[in-house]
């Protein structure tokens, strides 16, 4: 069976001191190509100073249906935000 | 999963949606959901793909170096809106091979508005002011679509059209304040795309069969009618303002509705160009299916070459 060019997710950093952010996708047989590609596809505007790209069978993504064991515990735990201790009025900044 | 339990995840799923949340790819959705999406938003990607053709036929007889880059520009851009199309409707579960399969088969259809010649100059202004500007129209409401990857590429794609009905528009401008026969010819590229514009914009909605189901999912915001008024009342000053005429006997503002009230649309001609008989449906197949062709002992090389390197690495490190 033939092979066809694999998918890659590409994450441009828009300028330096901001992270890079997830722009999309797009299929190249190589690292290189899909470099290349994601040049032209997603930063004709100048919309980046860096690009990675990672094949996207590398990536391991939480599953929707378990939101709920990973991310609830976190929602009753008040005591984890600044607001959650009081202060005397007369400390105005800490 | 019983019938209970679908349904039951059905009215979770409608909910989220009404609260203007996101589905995102890998969150659950109704089959039904699943398949509209995938038939939109390929019909979309292909739309651009088949789209670039028109237009590339006058890059290389554009009349000067400003008009060639600037078209070139607006071809390439087309292709990555595909692409980005392309890549946001894979995340639904359907390969590139098989979308470009339905493309190239004839199964999969794309906006009729490809199957015109363009046959002037004057065809790229119009194409620019008349179809990027019906297609705006058309897509800016789905920059706040419900499904994700969609919307994404929908607000990437509308950042980047207004380029292009700009460059359109300055194009007919040119050419309406030019010599006798340029304005000739823009007039004639708007006698042509005046009517093919407004049928882009969809069958009347009391023929449209899927509006309803796609407002509940926000794939459609507001039905074709109301986009074609829109369009209408947009366009017509701006025809006004550069001195050329809509083909319309009938067209005519409307002081009541605050709207232009317009002539019959010929929709017999437009399902003939649905099913295929339009002036160019074959053409343009014909080149998409052959430009495909023709790239794959490049794609195939291409292939060959990164696991030969893959195979280099993989022995050097052992």
């Amino acid at each position: 069976m033939k092979k066809s060019w694999p998918l890659w997710e590409v994450f441009v950093r828009s300028k330096n001191g901001l992270e890079h952010r997830h722009f999309g996708s797009l299929h190249a047989a190589d690292a290189e190509m899909a470099l290349e590609n994601a040049r032209d596809v997603y930063t004709r505007r100048n919309e980046g100073v860096s690009i990675w790209v990672v094949e996207s069978k590398n990536i391991t993504a939480s599953n929707p249906s378990n939101n709920g064991e990973l991310f609830e515990p976190a929602q009753d735990k008040v005591y984890r935000h600044p607001t959650f201790y009081k202060l005397p009025d007369e400390i105005k900044h800490m | 999963m019983s019938e209970e339990q679908i349904k039951n995840l059905e009215a979770q799923f409608n909910a989220r949606i009404e609260r203007d949340e996101k589905i995102e790819p890998k969150d659950w959705m109704p089959e039904k959901y699943r398949k509209t999406h995938i038939r939109q938003m390929s019909q979309h990607a292909h739309s651009e793909i088949v789209g670039m053709l028109p237009e590339g036929n006058w890059i290389s007889r554009a009349p000067s170096l400003r008009r060639k880059v600037a078209l070139l520009a607006k071809v390439q851009d087309e292709a990555g809106h595909g692409l980005y199309l392309y890549s946001a409707t894979e995340t639904l579960g359907i390969s590139r091979e098989e979308m470009y399969e339905q493309l190239h088969s004839g199964k999969a259809k794309y906006s009729s508005i490809f199957n015109y010649p363009t046959l002037t100059w004057a065809d790229m202004g119009a194409i620019g002011w008349l179809v990027d500007g019906a297609a705006i129209i058309n897509q800016v409401p789905l920059c706040n679509t419900s499904y994700g990857p969609y919307a994404r590429a929908m607000i990437r794609v509308c950042k980047e059209e207004s380029f292009h009905q700009r460059q359109g528009f300055e194009i007919m401008m040119k050419l309406a304040n030019g010599t006798s026969e340029q304005k000739d010819l823009a007039q004639d590229a708007l006698n042509r795309w005046w009517w093919p514009s407004l049928m882009m914009l969809g069958p009347k909605d009391e023929e449209s069969i899927h509006t309803e189901q796609s407002m509940k999912w926000k794939l459609k915001r507001k039905s074709n009618d109301d986009l074609r008024q829109q369009f209408i009342d947009q366009t017509v000053p701006q025809a006004d303002l550069i001195g050329l005429t809509i083909p319309d006997p009938e067209l005519k503002w409307n002081k009541e509705r605050g709207s232009y009230d317009f002539g019959p649309i010929n929709w017999d001609e437009f399902w003939q160009v649905v099913k295929g008989y339009g002036p160019c449906n074959k053409e343009r197949i014909k080149a998409r299916v052959g430009a495909w062709k023709e790239g794959e002992w490049v794609r195939d090389a291409a292939m060959a070459y990164a696991d030969k390197q893959a195979n280099k690495n993989l022995n050097k490190a052992v």
